[in-house]
């Protein structure tokens, strides 16, 4: 879009073949970029574990559920 | 309907993953979080239906999906949201840091229409093959790949990134930092 833009950034050596791709393709580059970014997102929420929430409610419905079939003998 | 605890590890051990599928599709935690409480209890409700030896976050995974869909189609017709302001108010969520990193990433990803956006975070991010992403999306292959292809797409599109450097050390730089910073 705005090639001028870029003039004087620091590793603009790099980008050059970039910038020959044609447009309406995405280089392999942009490619990965965007996927680095989605998993990091994503990684993060990974990291975060299981919610004690998740836990509790299994337990929770574990504890009904031994009661039912005390319940049921 | 009984529980044996092997299900119920493998049903928890795909919480975290379920959790940022969720999160991606929504862009709000408090809701992402219910629809995998939901998932679970529809999960274990269901576990009949689920083929031993299958792959249980899969299994899931589809669940996740159609919930986030009726649930998406009900929305729908609630909110009018013509110019996105929705999916950016969707976005935010400032009290967890692992959140507001990628803000301009998520906000970019709210805006993509919900069959490219999952396709891409299934095969790009959850690490499904085409044929399991096909599997939970219901769909053929093919169209998953050029789902894929148009997300991106439209992503480099919204961001700007026209060349590696457009999204460049600064970006990732930043990103790495506050991440870095946020968990200590």
């Amino acid at each position: 879009m705005k090639d001028d833009d870029k003039a004087g950034r620091p590793g603009q050596m790099q980008t050059e073949l970039n910038q020959r791709k044609p447009r309406g393709r995405l280089g392999r580059d942009v490619q990965s970029k965007i996927g680095q970014q989605l998993r990091a997102m994503y990684d993060g929420v990974v990291s975060e574990g299981v919610p004690d929430r998740f836990n509790e409610m299994l337990r929770q419905l574990d504890e009904k559920k031994d009661q039912n079939e005390k319940g049921a003998d | 309907m009984p529980l044996d605890a092997a299900l119920k590890d493998a049903m928890l051990a795909a919480v975290p993953s379920l959790r940022a599928f969720a999160i991606s599709l929504s862009g709000n935690v408090d809701r992402a979080d219910d629809l995998v409480q939901e998932t679970l209890l529809r999960a274990i409700a269901n576990i009949d239906s689920f083929q031993p030896g299958t792959n249980m976050s899969a299994w899931m995974f589809t669940i996740l999906r159609n919930l986030f869909r009726s649930e998406y189609r009900k929305r729908r017709r609630e909110v009018e949201d013509a110019d996105g302001s929705y999916a950016e108010s969707l976005t935010s969520h400032p009290e967890q840091s692992s959140h507001v990193e990628f803000k301009e990433f998520r906000t970019a990803l709210a805006k993509l229409p919900p069959d490219q956006r999952e396709a891409l975070i299934l095969v790009g991010a959850s690490g499904f093959s085409y044929e399991e992403a096909a599997a939970i999306c219901e769909c053929a292959v093919g169209t998953i790949k050029s789902r894929v292809n148009r997300a991106r797409t439209r992503l480099a599109d919204l961001l700007s990134i026209e060349s590696a450097e457009d999204f460049g050390p600064d970006h990732t730089t930043r990103a790495i930092l506050a991440a870095g910073g946020g968990r200590g």
